[in-house]
């Protein structure tokens, strides 16, 4: 075996594997794009069809069975009041457990306890959470099924999300900015307020939004906690609600082809809200964005 | 406005691992005292006892007396938040607030310590800015992001925002190490004149910057690999530049080791 020397071309070799990586790292795409665009694909094809004004403004009362016409509004008003009390539960709870781990934690024994739980918390089945809840909430303390029961269930689901999506956020902030702020003679918390939350905050916000999307479409934990119901009903507090995922799995559930319909047109519409609430985050993170300002 | 530093007996641990012992050393006011040694020996550790940054780090300790003219820093009563507004800093690595303006930077230690008005803080950051001899270069875009300007602007940026609370002491842990040579020449520059004013502390690598900025030189040494720093001696700079007492610092400042 001779070591070669000096500038060489690349070899035939390298360039045929070079070659065959690159066709596998784009059929390794692809296989992943095929089933979401297809999914995008079929939703606004079939939910187009019912998606129209009186569908977003009108509920399911008064629909007979074998009726056409009806809408969603009542599942709508449903899934924008229990994600956002959801998100009111787990956020702040969510964002001061990984201001702990982060800040305060240090790596002890209450921080890796706390740590762990989120972990097993992360995997915990969304049927489980509403079970909880159900258990719970409406069973041993006597509560009704309602909107809030829903988002109990939700949050459980949100937090853990949130926990470490805030948490490796707030490790990203370089601990130089913390004693730079410390040198300067600010404490601990109001470094914390004013330094290290708003360096990490766009990432924080993104990883809220990771944790709303992920639960605006869970069904499992609604269906034991909020009910179905197909009036409007605006308090979150009293009585069941409709959520969109609910909708979905009831109107998809009847035999008749304008329920399906509905259920389509219901699909589409919590992913435009989910899409929605994605861009009003992205907004957000931009008009914070020091780069707004210029450089 | 400047404060004499007393420091007696002072040892620093990172958890069990002692990084200084022994430290016995007073500071003046209005001068410039620089520390030198070879890397690892522990000035940086021994500058971040001096304003109680050494206990940010979790598992650090420090014992011993460090006293600021008659107050001891290390009393049981002290809130070390007063003494960092007290003693201020200049770290080694420029480290403007990212997500703030020039102009927040630089009013940043008065913004989260307490109320001030609007031309209260315009006073206090053209002054800090002059100070720090930055105005002329950043007047025009004061409300443009800190970290956009160069390396040498941002550590002059950060000096602005150590003067700006008008601490009595600034302590600067190699403050040039990463500034080109122009750079470099306008903070000692800049440096000759804060002493007027301050008891200033710099940690340098560089010996000619020692010899040229400061008055009195502290040499720090490990007594062998794996055992503490201390302080080997302390001493005029000139004496310790032309004649110094111990023979490891002149081996070190000729460059024979270190
Ligand atoms: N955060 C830390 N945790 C544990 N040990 C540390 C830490 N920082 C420094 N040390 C140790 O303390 C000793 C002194 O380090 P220090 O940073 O004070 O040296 P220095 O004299 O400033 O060196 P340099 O000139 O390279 O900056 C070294 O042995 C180092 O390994
Ligand atoms: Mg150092």
């Amino acid at each position: 075996m001779t070591v070669q020397t000096g500038i060489q071309p690349i070899s035939a070799g390298r360039r045929v594997k070079d070659r065959a990586v690159q066709v596998l790292v784009y059929l390794a795409f692809a296989v992943a794009v095929i089933p979401l665009l297809s999914v995008l694909w079929l939703v606004v094809k079939n939910g187009l069809k019912r998606f129209d004004v009186e569908f977003l403004t009108h509920s399911m009362r008064n629909i007979g069975a074998r009726d056409a016409g009806g809408g969603a509004y009542h599942a709508i008003v449903g899934t924008l009041e229990q994600v956002l009390l959801a998100s009111l539960i787990a956020v702040p709870l969510g964002l001061l457990t990984a201001i702990y781990l982060v800040e305060y934690g240090n790596g002890g024994r209450l921080s890796r306890i706390i740590s762990f739980f989120v972990d097993v918390m992360t995997g915990v089945p969304s049927v489980v959470s509403g079970l909880f809840v159900l258990a719970f909430w409406v069973l041993v303390l006597g509560m009704s099924f309602s909107g809030f029961a829903g988002a109990l269930a939700l949050s459980i689901l949100m937090m853990p999300v949130v926990v470490r999506s805030a948490e490796e956020m707030l490790r990203l902030v370089p601990n130089e900015l913390r004693e730079a702020s410390y040198a300067l003679g600010v404490p601990k918390w109001r470094t914390i307020v004013k330094v290290v939350l708003p360096t990490a905050f766009t990432g924080i916000v993104t990883g809220v939004m990771l944790a709303v999307a992920r639960v605006a479409g869970e069904t499992a934990p609604l269906l034991l906690t909020v009910f179905i119901t197909d009036s409007i009903n605006t308090d979150p507090f009293h009585g069941p609600q409709m959520g969109l995922p609910l909708y979905v799995f009831d109107q998809a559930g009847r035999p008749t082809d304008t329920a399906i319909d509905r259920a389509w047109a219901g699909a589409l519409t919590l992913i435009l809200i989910v899409m929605l609430l994605n861009l009003v985050a992205r907004l957000i993170s931009w008009w914070r964005s020091p780069a707004k300002r210029g450089s | 406005m400047a404060k004499q530093i007393e420091v007696s007996d002072l040892d620093a641990y990172y958890g069990s691992h002692k990084a200084i012992a022994g430290v016995t050393m007073t500071i003046e006011p209005r001068a410039v005292t620089a520390f030198i040694g070879p890397s690892g020996c522990g000035k940086s550790t021994f500058l971040r006892t001096l304003n109680r940054m050494h206990e940010v780090i979790p598992g650090a300790r420090v014992e011993g007396k460090v006293r600021l003219e008659d107050e001891d820093l290390y009393g049981p009563n002290v809130d070390p938040v007063s003494v960092r507004r007290t003693i201020g800093m200049v770290f080694q690595r420029p480290n403007p607030f990212p997500t703030m303006s020039i102009f927040d930077n630089v009013a940043a230690g008065l913004r989260l310590n307490g109320r001030f008005s609007r031309s209260e803080l315009n006073g206090i950051v053209e002054e800090s800015l002059k100070g720090a001899n930055l105005w002329n270069e950043v007047k025009d875009r004061l409300g443009k992001p800190g970290a956009g300007l160069s390396g040498g602007q941002q550590q002059r940026l950060c000096i602005a925002r150590a003067i700006a609370v008008r601490p009595q002491v600034l302590l600067m842990d190699e403050p040039c190490s990463a500034l080109d040579p122009i750079s470099t020449l306008a903070i000692e520059d800049l440096i000759s004149r804060l002493k007027l004013d301050y008891t200033i502390v710099i940690v340098t690598h560089n010996m000619q910057q020692a010899a040229r900025v400061s008055d009195k030189t502290a040499f720090f040494n490990l007594a062998a690999q794996g055992q503490p720093g201390m302080l080997v001696e302390m001493d005029e700079t000139s004496k310790i530049f032309t004649n110094p007492a111990k023979k490891a610092t002149e081996d070190y400042i000729t460059g024979r080791f270190g």
